[in-house]
């Protein structure tokens, strides 16, 4: 059978993947002769995954269809509750529940890893239909603040429906089933699947509908429809994203979920660049990193005797005035709408090399 | 109900409406000028309540000092703020510009983090607010600073809207409102204008913000965030970039906030929730506000 | 009648932007709509191709009725437009930009698009070679893979009538096609719209603001003035009439 253009590529980067685990897998604590090495790589490797899907997914609506929503934070809650509450244990349930019991069926439920992280996923799309159905009539700003509405609404349903979501007390034991195979499994399909649907004639809808509403309506593009679509899209994947974060951190309260959250996905598109794939998963996997590398200013150090006090909050300021400052001084972020492709860095490592004889030239 | 409980929650109800009016003017203000939601203008509010806890606590300023100290300085950081993060991306997509006022946004709540440290601090009252300068009312408890907050916000109003209406300066931010390059072309210096905006509702913020902080005295960062989002949707609700739009709107927000929850005790958990159905019911079902005109796209 | 517009009213709140319009179109018919800046001439394609619901009147195409129907329906009837100021998806390549118009005819479903089906595959290939088709015909398939926004100005005129043919449209609304365009420009994108409109079997309405652009390719002109049609004709009949002369090419001699 002859393989399409396409799915070569992508089986190359299925594969880069598999080394990547296989790599952190492997005996790295030994060695490196760090010990704890792995397990915190590990945990680094799994929240860049997750946040690339997120950042992905985000980037399908603001970046590539243009439509601004800030709603992430609500489609992932919702995918994180759901997930929680399909795979814990009855008995883990009842420990949780003890203000207000889980209503039935739901605390007998108990399904597997990956039918609950799929139905975290549909959950997601479907409220993300209640939502778009109104707000994707609103364009710009009034669709991003409307988005964030939806979603502080979400936030606030789950805090107060004690029954089903245990309310503010939020849900602890929550199976850590996830491994970097989950992880960089859902992103390395998140991006086929968005590469595959950005690549075809629904990419050039979202995007004729980004560049000019008006006239992609006048050549025949059902706008509601495809606003609709891509909004299903993204929110189906943040609702995995959120469920593969709850099994990761195996505890969710609602505060988790605050418009914070959304602001972070937003961050990694903005600096990865709003309609570039390659972008977001680099960016995610840079600012993850950094975010992670950071934490070490917002801790309390001891060394002997002396205190060296850590300072709250200091990692976001470092965030968001990047963000400012990229917003004004390089809107297009690292990627612009273009991809890294294997040509694209040829012809980038082609011209460096001629950068470098022509030089070499002229100094001889 | 009791008719005593109903007056204690009209007063509250007032008061909360008056001063989500005054912050709001200062989002429609911007709105109406650069069409931009400024996601920053709510944490001027703790700006100001900050500064005015420090003049007191560290600096032991008389509260005049204090106050218009903070008013100053508030209004100084709404300048910053445009200058440096609204004034370069001018001829972006609006997105653009939306996207740098949330970055602003979170950069001011988290400096105020790293700066005020994340603890609630408790503001200090003037005397003539402490909690014993209530007065009994035919049985109703009210403190005076509830009489203060809409009195304070009527009179700035008034103010406003003398300066917009009767001065040069307003009708210039008039002409900037309605039509920015043919302003320009006039011979009206636009960024000083946008610049004295800017100025004005972060000075009514500051006001806003002290009287909050006098009002619900347990001050922290990110007390501005929520306040903040709930007096953009009163603009959009009285009709964004009409200043007696706002304030109709923000009164009205507040005194519903105050007076479902009282009626209806049982839903009081979704109180944050109840400005959001507002502002999505609005852009539905009247997209313009209350007080707002149409304005066709051109095609 | 392929398309008729009955007794039409276009009002903005206090402004009468259109009224009492009546209009005919017979098939493969070349009409000219001229009139002053701020005639209402923008707004009655606005409201044929349904950007505007009418405030009175009716505009049937082929005799089934179509008012106040959405944007993309009444393209997908048969009605096709530019734009005065362009409106092409400038950050997208050229070949995207006609890629788009064909989208609606897509039988694939988004689950062939994502898993890249065999079926999606060949309606992929059918309409990339269907669009270089069209590219060719209007000398644009050398830029293909160019950045639509990178186009020069008459290319770009020139893409955004092939986008609108590529929905393949039995009418065809030309929104002021040569602005911008010097004489000599203007001339030869005349007779390309007249080649089109054999080719292509279309019928065309078009705007224009210079009298003298339309007069030599036009059947039959309609003059609006203030919302209003004050002259209808055969080209020689209308620069004729006093009341053109008067109020469209007295304005225009002054400006």
């Amino acid at each position: 059978m002859q393989l399409s253009r396409y799915w070569k590529r992508d089986i190359v980067i299925l594969l880069v993947a598999a080394f990547v685990v296989a790599w952190a897998n492997g005996d790295l604590e030994g060695l490196l002769g760090i010990p704890g090495w792995q397990s915190y790589t590990v945990r680094i490797i799994n929240m860049c995954a997750i946040n690339t899907v997120l950042a992905l997914s985000l980037n399908l609506v603001n970046g590539f269809t243009g439509q601004f929503s800030l709603g992430h934070a609500g489609f992932m809650a919702l995918g994180a509750y759901t997930t929680a509450l399909l795979t814990m244990s009855a008995a883990a349930k009842d420990r949780v529940f003890f203000m207000t019991p889980l209503v039935e069926p739901l605390r007998k439920l108990t399904l597997p890893f990956l039918p609950s992280l799929i139905l975290a996923g549909l959950v997601a799309g479907v409220f993300s239909l209640v939502v778009g159905v109104p707000a994707l009539r609103l364009r710009g700003d009034y669709l991003g603040i409307a988005t964030l509405g939806f979603a502080e609404i979400i936030r606030l349903v789950i805090q107060n429906a004690r029954s089903v979501t245990n309310g503010a007390l939020g849900l602890k034991g929550i199976p850590p089933v996830v491994n970097l195979w989950w992880t960089l499994g859902a992103a390395v399909l998140c991006y086929l699947m968005l590469k595959n649907l950005i690549s075809s004639s629904y990419g050039r809808a979202f995007k004729s509908i980004r560049e000019n509403e008006i006239a992609a309506q006048a050549m025949g593009i059902d706008l509601f429809k495809h606003k609709l679509l891509a909004f299903f899209i993204s929110s189906f994947w943040a609702g995995v994203g959120g469920g593969l974060l709850a099994s990761l951190l195996t505890t969710i309260d609602p505060v988790q979920f605050k418009f914070p959250l959304t602001f972070q996905v937003l961050l990694m598109v903005v600096l990865g660049g709003m309609g570039s794939l390659s972008g977001s998963v680099i960016s995610a996997t840079i600012v993850t990193y950094l975010m992670e590398f950071l934490r070490v200013v917002e801790e309390t150090h001891y060394l002997g005797s002396i205190t060296i006090p850590g300072v709250p909050g200091l990692r976001m300021v470092i965030f968001s005035l990047t963000l400012v400052l990229v917003v004004v001084w390089y809107p297009k972020g690292l990627m612009g709408d273009r991809e890294l492709s294997a040509e694209g860095l040829k012809q980038l490592l082609a011209r460096f090399r001629k950068a470098i004889r022509l030089k070499g030239e002229s100094s001889s | 109900m009791q008719l005593s409980m109903f007056f204690q929650h009209l007063a509250n109800a007032v008061s909360l409406g008056s001063l989500y009016a005054l912050v709001a003017i200062g989002y429609t203000m911007v709105y109406g000028i650069l069409r931009l939601i400024n996601f920053a203008h709510g944490d001027l509010l703790m700006v100001a309540a900050y500064i005015v806890y420090y003049g007191r606590g560290m600096f032991h300023l008389p509260w005049p000092v204090s106050i218009v100290l903070a008013v100053a300085l508030t209004s100084g950081t709404g300048i910053i703020v445009e200058r440096a993060a609204y004034r370069p991306l001018r001829n972006s997509p609006r997105t653009t510009i939306l996207i740098s006022a949330i970055g602003v946004s979170f950069l001011v709540e988290n400096l105020g983090l790293v700066v005020f440290g994340g603890r609630p601090q408790s503001f200090p009252l003037p005397a003539m607010f402490d909690s014993g300068s209530a007065k009994e009312i035919a049985g109703v408890r009210v403190e005076n600073i509830t009489f203060v907050i809409p009195a304070v916000t009527l009179l700035l109003l008034l103010a406003l809207l003398h300066i917009v209406h009767r001065t040069k300066v307003g009708m210039a931010m008039r002409a900037v409102a309605r039509d920015f390059d043919t302003a320009g072309l006039m011979g009206i210096d636009v960024n000083r204008i946008i610049a004295v905006t800017f100025a004005i509702g972060s000075a009514l913020a500051a006001v806003g913000g002290i009287m909050w902080a006098m009002k619900f005295p347990q001050i922290n960062p990110l007390m501005g965030m929520m306040p903040g989002m709930k007096c953009f949707i009163a603009a959009v609700f009285g009709g964004i970039g009409n200043i007696l739009g706002a304030v109709i709107g923000g009164f009205l927000l507040g005194v519903a906030e105050i007076m479902i929850v009282a009626f209806l005790p049982s839903i009081s958990g979704y109180r944050d929730a109840f400005a959001f159905v507002i502002l999505i019911g609005t852009l539905l079902l009247r997209p313009t506000g209350l007080l707002g005109e149409k304005v066709a796209e051109k095609v | 009648m392929i398309l008729e517009v009955r007794e039409m009213r276009m009002q903005f709140g206090g402004l009468l932007a259109v009224d009492r319009l009546n209009l005919a179109l017979k098939q493969g018919e070349l009409v000219g709509l001229i009139g002053p800046n701020g005639a209402g001439k923008t707004t009655v394609f606005n409201v044929i191709t349904g950007v505007y619901a009418p405030t009175r009147g009716t505009i049937t195409l082929e005799g089934k009725d179509i008012t106040g129907m959405r944007p993309d329906l009444i393209t997908r009837m048969g009605i096709a437009r530019t734009f005065q100021n362009i409106r092409l998806f400038s950050r997208m390549s050229v070949i995207e930009n006609v890629l788009v118009s064909l989208h609606w005819r897509l039988r694939s479903g988004v689950f062939d698009a994502i898993l890249q089906t065999r079926k999606y595959r060949d309606e992929e290939a059918e309409m990339r070679a269907k669009a270089m088709d069209l590219l060719a015909r209007v000398n644009l398939d050398s830029v293909a893979d160019l950045p639509a926004g990178s186009l020069p100005y008459g290319s770009q005129r020139r893409l955004e009538i092939c986008r609108a043919l590529a929905t393949e449209p039995k009418v065809l609304l030309l929104d002021e096609p040569a602005a911008g365009m010097n004489p000599a420009e203007s001339i030869e994108l005349m007779k390309f719209i007249q080649k089109i409109r054999d080719e292509f079997g279309l019928t065309i309405l078009l705007i224009e603001h210079q009298m003298r652009v339309v007069m030599g390719i036009s059947e039959r002109i309609v003059v609006l003035d203030h919302g209003v049609v004050i002259a209808e004709g055969t080209p020689r009949e209308v620069s004729r009439n006093p009341r053109v002369i008067e109020a469209y090419l007295g304005v225009e001699q002054h400006a």
